[in-house]
């Protein structure tokens, strides 16, 4: 029997410090909600605007798998492993902070806001040696199919991490039926609605509306509009 | 009210000192540091703790064998395990494992 958790967009934290508007799914900083820890090793999923010339001065991070993902702007990242890049629409970052690492990120333009998906991972070890990997999967995004851009594995499509974890995301014309089959039955499968109105498994889901399922064996995704959704497959224990 | 007391242990000096300053900004906690095992035996064997927080840096196996020794001190305290290093998922973490105690 499948279970689910629905987490519609407007029933998310909202952090709003001028600068930076962070809506989020689960409990995160000073927003603290014992019913909406994590969902598996889905620990942190952050919308986040960011106005221009501003963004996070330098901090650190240990033992997590973060994700960005930007939807809008541009993203200026820097690192104490001296990596320095910017992160563009249709680009997936991830840093897996391990033993510790420190980074910045700052809006790259000084007028228009920057949009992006803040996503962490709890990671399957602890105290890795951290690493940093950036990669473009727009060049790979077929109309109307899901795109993997995230596994746990160096050598597959996508950015890799410490934990067995995919990612997938598409953009779909509407009227569209997809199947799409989970990578483990022991998984669950976090759906998060970019854009557009959808149905998964019969729930009606729009703008920024999350839904978790796990206990299933594939989604069966109906588009009621065009729409971009990202896939979360995560291990729940 | 007398502020939660909470042994933070970290070996790496640059995240145990912003999770010591993110805990005392907090104003709900009092934190201690600890950058090694031994350190962390030795500040939990005199001291009364209402939590202790493992953060980044020993080796899972070692993690565990500090576990350990802590509940055979005070098997009533928690020892939970911090992830991300900042003050994203710190406060979530303390609250749930003072929930515990």
């Amino acid at each position: 029997m499948a279970k689910t958790v629905l987490h519609k967009a407007d029933s998310r934290s909202i952090a709003d410090h001028g600068w930076l508007k962070s809506f989020q799914t689960f409990s995160f900083g000073g927003n603290y909600n014992p019913e909406r820890i994590q969902f598996g090793a889905l620990r942190v999923l952050n919308d986040d605007y960011i106005d221009g010339g501003t963004g996070f001065g330098e901090h650190p991070h240990d033992n997590m798998e973060i994700i960005s993902i930007v939807l809008e702007g541009g993203l200026k990242h820097e690192d104490s492993m001296h990596n320095v890049a910017v992160i563009e629409p249709g680009e997936v970052q991830v840093m897996s902070a391990g033993t510790g690492i420190y980074h910045q990120e700052y809006n790259n333009d000084e007028q228009v806001p920057a949009k992006f998906l803040q996503i962490w991972l709890f990671p399957n070890q602890r105290n890795v040696t951290p690493r940093y990997q950036q990669e473009r999967y727009d060049k790979n995004l077929l109309p109307n199919q899901f795109t993997q851009i995230l596994s746990p594995n160096p050598d597959d499509a996508g950015v890799w991490i410490y934990q067995d974890a995919w990612f997938h995301l598409g953009k779909f014309e509407a009227g569209l039926k997809i199947n799409h089959p989970l990578k483990h039955k022991k998984n669950g499968i976090y759906v998060f609605v970019i854009k557009g109105t959808i149905q998964v498994n019969g729930q009606d889901l729009a703008d920024r509306d999350g839904f978790g399922l796990w206990e299933i064996d594939a989604l069966e995704i109906n588009t009621l509009t065009e729409a971009e959704v990202l896939l979360i497959e995560v291990p729940m224990n | 009210m007398k502020k939660k007391e909470i042994l933070v242990m970290c070996c790496h000096p640059g995240i145990l000192e912003t999770l010591i300053r993110l805990i005392e900004k907090s104003g709900e906690f009092k934190a201690t540091p600890a950058a090694t095992a031994e350190e962390v035996l030795n500040r939990f064997s005199t001291g009364a703790f209402d939590l202790v927080l493992m953060g980044a840096g020993l080796a899972p196996e070692a993690e565990k064998e500090l576990e350990r020794d802590l509940h055979k001190i005070n098997p009533e305290t928690p020892v939970i395990y911090h992830f991300g290093g900042g003050s994203g998922l710190l406060f979530a973490e303390i609250k749930q494992g003072l929930d515990q105690t």
